[in-house]
């Protein structure tokens, strides 16, 4: 019993000495080097997001204008493999029919069921391919809200393109490297076969200060980029203004990409 | 004593001692040079006192040891600064930093990796993503 | 004991080498997909699981043979499978091999397979499923090896193996609901979205397993010593039957769901499978005659007399595992990805070198049950 008592109060002792010392080691490690931090330049926002405002997008006379995805595609040396079965694709074009076709009718106006809509990852609140993957190779990244890919610890399995509701993923079936058609983007990594990969929201573009590259690329201002969490944002003053849908918002995914229509 | 079997022991020993110090003998007499890694590059030669994000024989030892810390602070939490222990920063990047000062990968980085015989091309597998610098050769 | 897979027939040793055969060559079609990708597969950007996940969803039902004869056997004392509980468990090893080989054969970074273990999820049910299967891999091989042992010295199986018995009873339904978990969870993919799935998983392994062991146990007794007995092959054939009206009444039931509520995309994957969508209907034939081999079964099995009759019962036997091979091996996984998230209609067929690393996982299968059950009989050979 004696013995027992002591011993407890020594294990209590040794318990709050580690914990007067937590301030003092705290201190010491801030001024220990190396550390690492973001860049002061870098854009925070708790949860990202992107509205994209079609009207903007048809309203122009260049139905062609690929700006975006052209940019896109190009910054993250996206390849191009030429084949419908092992496409790859971070940002691109559908049919307002195919990709809300839930709420699609025969008898929309001004025809809008055959208009391209543009597509990407939404960067869900509550990702399915996030809960499903088994190594965490794509996590919901805690900072700024984006559905981020590790490339380096990917095994491939492709549970995360099973899970995703929107088709945002795409494998890499081959090699991709010989297939980027665009100029290489030194700044920029490639992936390796057997991997897959999505929109990143630019994440690196993010941490310098700049907005992501189909933002930027946009011509006719129909992308709008900003914190969905934060009441003065662009993104929150847009939709406080207009009418605008998201993709499949039954599944509870809760995506971040709106779309004005 | 008698080996039995002795006409096909001992062959087979013979062909199994061959096989093992294979490599030795195959190798004799073309011992490769130690590798000489250059620092000749524009930006290294710019540089008033040239020093690495650790100091040399730091770098020499542990170089992927710091790659890969800089990838997981990149890749899972975000950190892309880096102040290094003299409070030098540096961009936690393979791509845009390293090879910004090392930007003769065949004679830097190629040399020691061929040397030590790395698999894959005698590439480690970094290069088969990220984009190597184009060299004028 | 395993000196007895050493020793057999000139016909034991033609059928490894057969079997060899084939595996060398699924190995070289692996090697080639290795070096190229998995682009040599049928697989796409929508369809991104295809026949390989799909064997192995079929096969994780294989393995339920085991528990099919170990449960009556110790829980409700049914004497007559004392002698084949040990072929349910040496199946059930074989499939859950093939199983985690379709798993690796389907990766495209299978050099990072450890990364499931070093990164544990235990939010991913891939994660469970590889405990799950890994688990009743490890129960059967004991299982099945100490109670074969003990037989052969003529003792009691030791007392420790009695709660890992018990044990594998539940771990085999966990297999399965696990398995089907894996699918019945993803937003977005109405043909698997159904809280039944698991159920109906369950289901077709008490028929596809059981079939395959009335199967084997019938090859064994035409050439080996070995005879499981009527009476329990006649039990097996029973559960078979149960099974596979349960699985069709499951399968009827999805249909109900998804034509009266009239919901279009719950109906997309059935129609797809069973009469095209858009004009596309590669699966079509398969499903019909999935349809047809499972009602012949049926027939054939509710029959007293030609259940009986080991020559329709072979037949019935065959038309249960390759109707639910079909069901799932073919139609459940694939059909699941049709159509894709944009209601588009992206077809999928296995490629030549896909279909041989299948035909080489399903070889190493039968490789590892063909001395499983030549040790096994040895044994029991040596016994009697």
């Amino acid at each position: 019993m004696e013995s027992n008592r002591r011993s407890f109060l020594k294990i209590g002792g040794i318990c709050a000495l580690g914990l007067g010392a937590l301030p003092v080691t705290k201190a010491l490690a801030r001024k220990a080097l190396p550390q690492v931090s973001d860049f002061p330049e870098a854009l925070k926002a708790n949860q990202w997001a992107m509205v994209v405002d079609m009207k903007k997008c048809w309203e122009q006379a260049d139905r062609d204008c690929k700006d975006c995805i052209l940019a896109c595609h190009q910054y993250h040396n996206v390849p191009d493999i030429g084949t419908i079965k092992e496409e790859i694709k971070w940002l691109w074009q559908e049919s307002y029919h195919d990709t809300f076709h839930d709420q699609a009718t025969k008898f929309n106006i001004a025809n809008i069921e055959h208009n391209p809509i543009m597509v990407l990852c939404n960067h869900c609140t509550s990702p399915p391919c996030v809960r499903v993957c088994p190594t965490k190779a794509t996590f919901k990244d805690k900072k700024s809200g984006i559905v981020k890919m590790d490339y380096h610890r990917c095994i491939g399995c492709r549970f995360c393109m099973a899970g995703c509701p929107y088709g945002a993923r795409s494998f890499n079936f081959r090699d991709p490297i010989p297939y980027i058609k665009t100029e290489l983007n030194m700044a920029y990594p490639a992936r390796e076969r057997g991997v897959v990969e999505k929109c990143s929201f630019c994440t690196e573009r993010l941490a310098r200060g700049l907005f992501p590259a189909c933002v930027e690329a946009c011509r006719h201002g129909a992308l709008t980029f900003g914190d969905i969490t934060d009441a003065d944002s662009p993104v929150r003053k847009l939709l406080a203004e207009n009418y605008s849908i998201k993709r499949r918002p039954e599944l509870g995914t809760g995506p971040n990409v709106y779309y004005i229509i | 004593m008698k080996i039995y079997n002795a006409k096909l022991i001992i062959p087979g020993l013979l062909i199994f001692v061959v096989m093992v110090t294979f490599p030795i003998w195959y190798n004799k007499g073309s011992a490769a040079p130690p590798p000489e890694p250059s620092l000749n590059t524009p930006a290294i030669q710019r540089m008033a006192e040239k020093q690495c994000v650790l100091p040399k024989d730091q770098m020499r030892t542990d170089h992927m040891q710091l790659l890969n810390e800089w990838r997981t602070e990149v890749v899972r939490n975000g950190n892309r600064l880096y102040v290094a222990w003299d409070g030098k920063e540096y961009n936690m990047s393979l791509q845009n930093e390293c090879m910004r000062c090392h930007s003769n990968k065949s004679e830097f980085c190629d040399t020691c990796h061929v040397y030590a015989g790395l698999k894959s091309g005698s590439q480690p597998y970094c290069w088969t993503c990220h984009i190597a610098p184009k060299e004028n050769k | 004991m395993l000196e007895r897979a050493l020793t057999g027939s000139q016909k034991y040793y033609r059928l490894l080498m057969g079997l060899l055969i084939l595996m060398g060559m699924g190995f070289a079609a692996y090697l080639y997909q290795l070096n190229t990708g998995l682009t040599i597969t049928g697989l796409s950007r929508d369809v991104s699981w295809g026949f390989y996940i799909a064997q192995f969803t079929f096969l994780v039902g294989v393995a339920a043979s085991a528990v099919m004869v170990v449960l009556p056997y110790y829980l409700h004392n049914v004497k007559v499978f004392g002698r084949i509980t040990i072929l349910g468990e040496f199946l059930a090893v074989a499939s859950v091999t093939m199983c985690l080989l379709f798993i690796i054969v389907d990766l495209g970074k299978p050099m990072r397979l450890l990364n499931v273990i070093l990164y544990p999820s235990p939010n991913s049910i891939l994660f469970w499923d590889m405990i799950v299967l890994n688990g009743y891999l490890f129960l059967n091989i004991v299982i099945g090896w100490n109670v074969l042992e003990a037989e052969r010295k003529g003792t009691d199986s030791p007392s420790w193996l009695k709660p890992l018995i018990y044990l594998s009873i539940p771990w085999a339904i966990s297999i399965h609901t696990v398995t089907a978990f894996l699918y019945a969870g993803l937003p977005g993919r109405h043909l698997w979205l159904h809280s039944i799935l698991a159920a109906r998983f369950l289901a077709s392994a008490f028929a596809s397993g059981p079939a395959l062991l009335i199967l084997l146990a019938l090859v064994l007794r035409k050439y080996t010593k070995f005879d499981a007995g009527k009476e329990a092959i006649d039990k097996l054939s029973q559960i078979v039957l149960y099974g596979m009206l349960v699985s069709i009444f499951f399968i009827g039931l999805e249909f109900f769901t998804a034509f009266y509520s009239n919901i279009p995309s719950h109906q997309h994957g059935l129609l797809y499978l069973f009469v095209g969508l858009d004009g596309y209907g590669k699966l079509v034939p398969f499903m019909w005659l999935f349809a047809l081999l499972a009602l012949a079964a049926v027939v054939l099995l509710i029959n007293p007399k030609t259940r009986k009759d080991e020559k329709t019962l072979k037949i019935a036997c065959l038309c249960v595992f390759f109707s639910m091979w079909i069901e799932k091996g073919l139609g459940l996984v694939i059909g699941g990805f049709i159509p894709n998230p944009f209601e588009q209609v992206r077809e999928y067929l296995p490629t030549v070198p896909e279909l041989i690393i299948t035909m080489g996982i399903w070889a190493t299968g039968f490789f590892v049950l063909t001395i499983l059950y030549k040790i096994a009989v040895s044994v029991k050979e040596e016994v009697e």
